[in-house]
């Protein structure tokens, strides 16, 4: 928001100047539009729509995956991606599983999975920083071993059994349709929000993504700042992790299989350049909600999940498409 | 050469890969036999192929997602057809599955190359879309062997000198890119495009239209995989090779191609290639559950990014040198 607005006083770096500024500024409407036009759309096509149960139901269609998206922009923004999300979150609930029979409770299961996120997150974030490995390869390999890991305690079995307090995360309700979920989106949005936006870090993050060197020639500690978004990375992972357990009540190790990319389906959506340096917690809430509305939408139709995606991945294509169609055409009239 | 040969990371990766056949001979006897290497040969021919289209595509610092999605829909599209109407003989078919690739490549190309779209973005969009196009087009529905006619299932396993038809391919395209990458002008271009893309511009060379040629031609590789995979495995459905782009991708760094572009060689995909492959026949031949695959793999790739990366930070300069050499 603050990069959108952001003219005044706090000059962002040069990349924003210019027209694809006004696309930035102009991105999160744009979204924002289609949002809405989804949501008119769907009322219209279905009496169902408006419900708030139904509406409240919809929701879970898209928190946990964008509690990850929230720390995915961060690190997409800083010029790296993390695809074991989802290898983290087999883990983090295999290890809540096993610990199960230690009778740790609540409290005890919750700090586990976080354990087991924060330690997935260092490794990655060692491998990157220390070693100078690209995080995109690094973490397709992470990805295998994580989930691999999960296999190989699991095979074909499950765990169950969870007790009631991580269910309540997952499938409860803090006030009449408010989700807890609902709730956790939201605190996570904002913090992250002010994180990225208002805080001397968060700066520094965008510096970084724009350019590591001049960043680090500026006293930015460029490591540090990678390894901490991959620590926070893998927590938010943990922190879904745990929600989709209490969900779902159950752990598989093919739990979450393929979020990696539909979270950073939905970073991208938000407007967060895959090249990193620019992007806003806004415009991945946004592209939730767009996500969300879309699948619950289509679902009420009996639209298939496997045809829905379809309309996520041309939407991804179609809003980074037509604007830069639109300009070519126009550059062509003009010559 | 023989010195430059023993200090390649191609001689490295053959000699890990030798010593893990050797390793599961030592405890079942029977794997290094010439007839099971050459059925692990032809169980990898798909991920192998595949492999060396991702090679260009990462070549000119590019990637494609889709590459499973795409085969996924070709296949499925030529077992309908096979279904609908067995009379069409075998070679139209896999023509038009390298065709429907070609296009799907293409569309993935135009994007990147006219539209300046980042190529993580569109595969990412293109494997969903062209993965959900297979549920449109099927229904749903599975296309099971009793289906398809015995020529469309027969080509593949059919043996010339021992070896299936689907190896013979194989060994045809690494051959075919072995000319293309060392002694086509195009085929060097791939290399200046990734190595330094504002140096390749001012030599003459269209960054553009060089990426979107690798991912045509990726893309036509998948297509033909497409007719492989169903018909060797003699059944379609939506799921088919679902998650297969990242083994890809794997086989392409744990080959020692640099995801930063401009560095990786043929041999280096068909031995990353060859090297899960052995892995994934090896386990259960040793006698270790399946489910350590992954596992094992993930940390294969994690190793061998770390032990390229060693290798790039001296040697980056010294394949730009033999390419001259070989020009």
């Amino acid at each position: 928001m603050s990069l959108a607005e952001g003219t005044k006083p706090r000059h962002v770096p040069d990349r924003l100047t210019g027209r694809s500024q006004r696309v930035l500024r102009s991105w999160e409407l744009l979204l924002f539009a289609v949002a809405v036009g989804i949501f008119v759309a769907n009322s219209l096509a279905s009496p169902y729509f408006l419900n708030p149960w139904n509406l409240s139901d919809a929701t879970f269609n898209f928190t946990e995956r964008a509690m990850i998206g929230f720390a995915m922009a961060l690190l997409i923004i800083s010029g790296e991606i993390d695809l074991s999300v989802a290898g983290i979150i087999a883990l983090a609930s295999t290890a809540m599983g096993w610990a199960l029979q230690f009778d740790v409770g609540t409290a005890g299961l919750i700090a586990i999975a976080l354990a087991v996120g924060l330690a997935c997150g260092a490794f990655n974030g060692a491998l990157v920083t220390r070693f100078g490995l690209p995080s995109i390869v690094v973490t397709i390999g992470t990805m295998s071993l994580f989930r691999g890991i999960s296999y190989i305690i699991l095979g074909d079995q499950a765990f169950n059994g969870y007790p009631e307090g991580i269910a309540f995360l997952g499938r409860g309700y803090a006030f009449w349709v408010v989700s807890v979920q609902l709730v956790l989106f939201a605190v996570f949005a904002v913090v992250f929000g002010v994180l990225l936006h208002k805080t001397n870090f968060g700066r520094q993050i965008y510096t970084i993504g724009n350019n590591p060197t001049a960043a680090r020639f500026s006293g930015v500690r460029v490591e540090r700042v990678k390894f901490i978004l991959f620590l926070l990375t893998g927590v938010m992972a943990a922190v879904a992790a745990i929600c989709l357990t209490g969900r779902l009540g159950s752990t598989r190790p093919s739990i979450a299989y393929a979020w990696e990319l539909e979270v950073v389906t939905m970073v991208v959506l938000g407007g967060v350049s895959i090249l990193g340096g620019a992007g806003s917690i806004l415009g991945v809430v946004i592209a939730a909600l767009v996500m969300g509305l879309v699948t619950f939408g289509l679902g009420l139709l009996n639209v298939p999940g496997i045809v829905m995606s379809i309309f996520i991945g041309a939407l991804l294509i179609g809003v980074i498409a037509i604007p830069r169609l639109i300009a070519l055409v126009r550059l062509r009239r003009r010559a | 050469m023989m010195a430059g040969l023993l200090k390649s990371r191609e001689a490295i990766l053959a000699a890990a890969l030798i010593a893990l056949v050797l390793l599961v001979e030592s405890r079942f006897s029977g794997f290094a036999a010439p007839g099971n290497l050459a059925s692990v040969f032809n169980d990898t021919a798909i991920l192998m192929i595949l492999a060396l289209g991702q090679m260009l595509v990462i070549l000119t610092r590019c990637i494609d997602l889709s590459l499973a999605s795409n085969l996924a829909l070709t296949g499925m599209a030529t077992a309908m057809v096979n279904a609908a109407m067995p009379g069409i003989p075998v070679p139209l078919l896999i023509a038009m599955a390298i065709g429907m690739g070609l296009v799907m490549g293409a569309f993935n190309g135009i994007l990147v190359w006219k539209l300046d779209i980042p190529p993580i973005v569109v595969t990412l969009g293109t494997l969903t879309i062209y993965r959900g196009l297979i549920f449109i087009l099927s229904g749903g529905q599975w296309i099971n062997s009793h289906e398809m006619s015995a020529a469309y299932k027969g080509l593949p396993r059919f043996e010339i000198l021992g070896l299936p038809v689907m190896a013979w391919v194989a060994v045809a395209i690494i051959l075919g890119f072995i000319v293309l990458v060392t002694r086509t002008s195009l085929g060097r271009a791939f290399y200046a495009v990734g190595g330094n893309p504002h140096a390749a511009v001012y030599t003459g060379i269209d960054v553009g239209r060089t990426r979107f040629t690798a991912f045509t031609i990726a893309g036509g590789l998948a297509g033909l995989c497409g007719y492989l995979w169903v018909a060797r495995y003699a059944v379609a459905y939506t799921d088919v090779a679902e998650g297969f782009e990242l083994d890809v991708v794997a086989a392409c760094v744990i080959g020692g191609i640099s995801i930063a572009g401009g560095i990786g060689t043929v041999g280096g995909a068909v031995l990353g290639a060859l090297f899960l492959g052995t892995i994934k026949n090896a386990l259960p031949v040793a006698g270790i559950s399946p489910f350590w695959q992954m596992a094992i793999s993930g940390a294969a790739i994690i190793i061998a990014v770390a032990f390229n990366a060693r290798g790039e930070r001296t040697k980056g300069r010294v394949i730009l040198k033999s390419a001259e050499h070989a020009s």
